[in-house]
């Protein structure tokens, strides 16, 4: 039953490790921008309506596949 | 900057679409088919008592096509959608995305060709057998190979939340599959798992869990990140959350598994481990859930209007109600209720059709009218879908924990004497019987809104204008955009590098998995040898691969738990020891029926016989299949030696050329059970046979072979029991 000590350091090595990694990342602004890319994904469509909207127009020209 | 010009690929997405919502029907309908099966078992013996029907054979298929067929193409379709939008690029092979669509529908294709005719690993999520494991690998990796090039080729600097999701996806699913399908294939048709026992149900319950986790938790957190905040037109609540929580849930959730195993003959630290990960796993489960609810903050009006926001609440909801039952359920004073019972039915469905349905459908009905360029058909339609799925799940699920919570606490009934108040298990399945009704009309209501949405959706895709190639345009990334920035904070340079990123996910999630398989499987210590412990006959070999191709794990467990109220209804409790050479283990994961781990020598071979064909004649009220079949299918022992070869390379200590006079003693054995079984007919029955010609007609018989398995479960731990009992006397 030696295994479950090994077990209990290796486990509280990794949750150490993710922990100092987070209040480091936190420390240094890591998250500092934490909001644009949020709002980002919620514009990506617009830019491109026109050029669909001639592409429809074309295809309605062309070949009438619905 | 040079302004790119490109477009989305929708056709791949509409084909993934359809896949979705055709086999998301299919896999419903085998799935309450099982449920009527349960329900209505005199009905299915008396009319469609055939064994490609049989629960044991359809259960497997219908979580095989709900899970892998339905929410598979769903994650497909979700990923192919919103991937190439969010990464500004195309998919970077119209071909791969193709063999990635018609390879996953072979593979479903084969599951279904295969499943119902017993074929089958018996491994729970991945029954399927070697050949179609190697292909769900091979096209696993095309989808990730596409997925990662289009990352590379992408013109979005930043990698959004739900692109993280999808990476952890590709790379835990990818090492869960190959670690789990380890086996030794013997023929076409059939395998054996490389662990035994222990080991197997760790490994097996580390991936089971864990295709909750990586194939119906992971990618769909994902979709949802994308999803409900486009339908919702308002970013996530918090996307610093985002990023806390996706570390948090794919560091914990790989240590969960043992949960599936309290109280059984895993090693107790596993076993607590299990548990405390799983406790923590509340914490990146709400977090994800929270975060999705709190998006809509401030525009919960729009989900008055909004039918698709309605389908994205409640899948979120379903998501918050299963991760806090999941940890609960985890804890062993709980588990000791709710294992093997339809507890675990329940809280799975609140998960599959609360979280997986709902989203599925929220999503289909934000795709389609995009991709068709056109309003939905019908959104009355669509809201009735609504509130009948919804009602769907309540009906299924609240009877289904009443059941649950009734079988635990009357399996732990105990008179004030100490004896079993039911000790009679048939009195807990009659009990049972207006829950499995309910929960029928449960299903049947949920499937029946998805075909209102299927028809929904072709309408719509009738009158709308199907825009395959949609035209986008973004400036190109420039390349020295990957070198370092100076002072650049280290977790913006991974998201920047998705190779990187993969080796960094892979990490943490095998430091997981090694740490816990590794060990159990190199420590000898974790398996207690019996000496009494032998390995299996030829006959019982034969035996157990028929217990396996029928799928009787599917109801009967072979696992006692150190619990007083099993030790007095089934005796000694299991011991890891017994199953070192069980190539695949047969715990079981539901009691349907009772515990087999000590059938062996408590009936006898003539009642076994009467059972199998016809348990209601022995057991009255019981709901069990009636195996015909077994009696009139001959035994087929053409691949016996090489069965024997197998075993003797994983390890089981058949004598060295063993395999050349196995079938001798098959034989042999088979003439004992069958001459016994003839010689107790009644009396008028035996007037009209010829004996000796009735018995060599019945020891080449399926039957035969089950019984002489059956009779073998527990009989070496009663062996070794006897011989402590007399060594004390003297």
């Amino acid at each position: 039953m030696g295994m479950i000590y090994i077990m209990l350091v290796v486990s509280l090595v990794i949750a150490l490790f993710f922990l100092v990694s987070f209040f480091w990342a936190t420390k240094s602004g890591q998250f500092d921008d934490d909001y644009t890319p949020s709002v980002r994904i919620l514009f990506d469509d617009e830019s491109t309506q026109n050029a669909n909207n001639q592409l429809e127009n074309k295809q309605i020209d062309g070949n009438s596949e619905v | 900057m040079e302004i790119q010009k490109f477009s989305y690929d929708n056709k791949i997405v509409k084909y993934f679409a359809y896949a979705t919502v055709i086999w998301g029907i299919i896999g419903m309908t085998v799935g309450l088919i099982a449920a009527l099966q349960l329900a209505f078992p005199e009905f299915f013996n008396d009319y469609l008592g055939f064994s490609f029907l049989s629960f044991g054979r359809i259960r497997p298929l219908h979580t095989n096509a709900v899970i892998f067929a339905f929410v598979g193409n769903g994650i497909f379709m979700g990923v192919h959608y919103s991937l190439q939008r969010l990464l500004k690029a195309r998919m970077w092979s119209d071909k791969l995305s193709y063999i990635n669509f018609w390879g996953w529908q072979l593979i479903i294709v084969c599951a279904v060709a295969t499943l119902p005719f017993g074929i089958t690993s018996s491994k729970e999520y991945a029954e399927l057998e070697w050949w179609i494991d190697i292909m769900i690998a091979g096209i696993w990796v095309v989808w990730g190979w596409n997925m990662f090039a289009t990352i590379l080729a992408r013109r979005v600097k930043h990698l959004y939340v739900a692109i993280w999701f999808y990476i952890a996806t590709f790379v835990t699913v990818a090492i869960l599959h190959i670690f789990n399908s380890f086996e030794l294939p013997v023929s076409f048709f059939k395998s054996y798992s490389w662990y035994a026992g222990v080991q197997d149900a760790l490994v097996q319950w580390w991936y089971g869990h864990n295709a909750v986790a990586f194939f119906l938790t992971t990618p769909y957190l994902g979709l949802m990140y994308y999803f409900v905040p486009k339908a919702a037109q308002r970013p996530v609540y918090s996307y610093r959350l985002s990023i806390i929580h996706f570390w948090a849930l794919i560091f914990i959730y790989i240590w969960a598994g043992p949960h599936h195993l309290l109280y059984t003959s895993l090693p107790d630290w596993a076993q607590s481990l299990g548990v405390a990960f799983s406790i923590m796993l509340i914490a990146p489960s709400w977090g994800g859930m929270l975060n999705g609810l709190l998006t809509m903050r401030g525009a919960w009006d729009r989900v008055r209007d909004n039918v698709l926001l309605k389908f994205m609440v409640v899948a979120l909801t379903s998501y918050g109600m299963a991760t806090f039952e999941g940890p609960l359920l985890s804890l062993k004073n709980v588990n000791m209720i709710s294992h093997f019972t339809d507890w675990t039915i329940a809280h799975v469905h609140v998960g599959g059709l609360g979280w997986n349905g709902m989203m599925t459908f929220g999503m289909l009905y934000w795709l389609f009218p995009r991709m068709f360029r056109v309003e939905l058909y019908s959104k009355k339609l669509a809201n009735q879908h609504f509130w009948i799925a919804t009602l769907g799940i309540i009906l299924y699920a609240v009877p289904m924990y009443i059941a649950g919570f009734m079988q635990g606490l009357m399996w732990q009934d105990f008179n004030p004497d100490g004896t079993l108040v039911n000790a009679d298990f048939l009195k807990m399945v009659d009990a049972m019987k207006p829950y499995y009704m309910l929960r029928s009309l449960g299903g049947l209501l949920y499937i029946i809104g998805a075909i209102m949405m299927f028809y929904n959706l072709i309408k719509t895709a009738k009158s709308g204008n199907f825009l395959e190639n949609e035209a986008a345009e973004a400036p190109m990334l420039q390349q020295t955009e990957y070198a370092p920035v100076k002072g650049e904070y280290w977790h913006r340079a991974i998201e920047r590098k998705p190779i990187r990123f993969m080796v960094v996910a892979i990490v943490v999630v095998a430091i997981g998995g090694l740490v816990e398989i590794v060990p159990t499987l190199i420590v000898k210590s974790n398996i207690p040898t019996i000496a009494s412990v032998k390995p299996y006959t030829p006959l019982e070999l034969e035996g157990r691969d028929l217990y396996v191709k029928e799928g009787c794990y599917n109801c009967h467990s072979q696992m006692v738990r150190p619990l007083r109220f099993e030790t007095a209804r089934y005796g000694e409790y299991s011991k890891s020891g017994e199953f070192v050479y069980d190539h695949p283990f047969q715990w079981g994961s539901k009691r349907t029926g009772p515990d087999l781990a000590r059938e062996g020598g408590l009936r006898s071979n003539y009642w076994h016989y009467r059972h199998m064909a016809n348990p209601k004649e022995v057991s009255p009220g019981s709901i069990m299949p009636a195996y015909t079949w077994m009696k009139t299918n001959d035994l087929d022992v053409t691949i016996l030696d090489r069965k024997i070869r197998a075993m003797q390379t994983l390890g089981v200590p058949y004598p060295k050329g063993y395999d050349k006079i196995a079938l001798k003693d098959l034989k042999i054995q088979a003439e004992l059970i069958a001459t016994d079984i003839v010689k107790n007919l009644p009396k008028e029955v035996q007037k009209n046979l010829n004996i000796p010609k009735e018995i060599a007609n019945l020891k080449k018989k399926e039957i035969v072979a089950l019984i002489a398995y059956l009779q073998r479960l527990g009989m070496d731990i009663k062996v070794q029991q006897n011989a402590d009992k007399s060594t004390a006397k003297n």
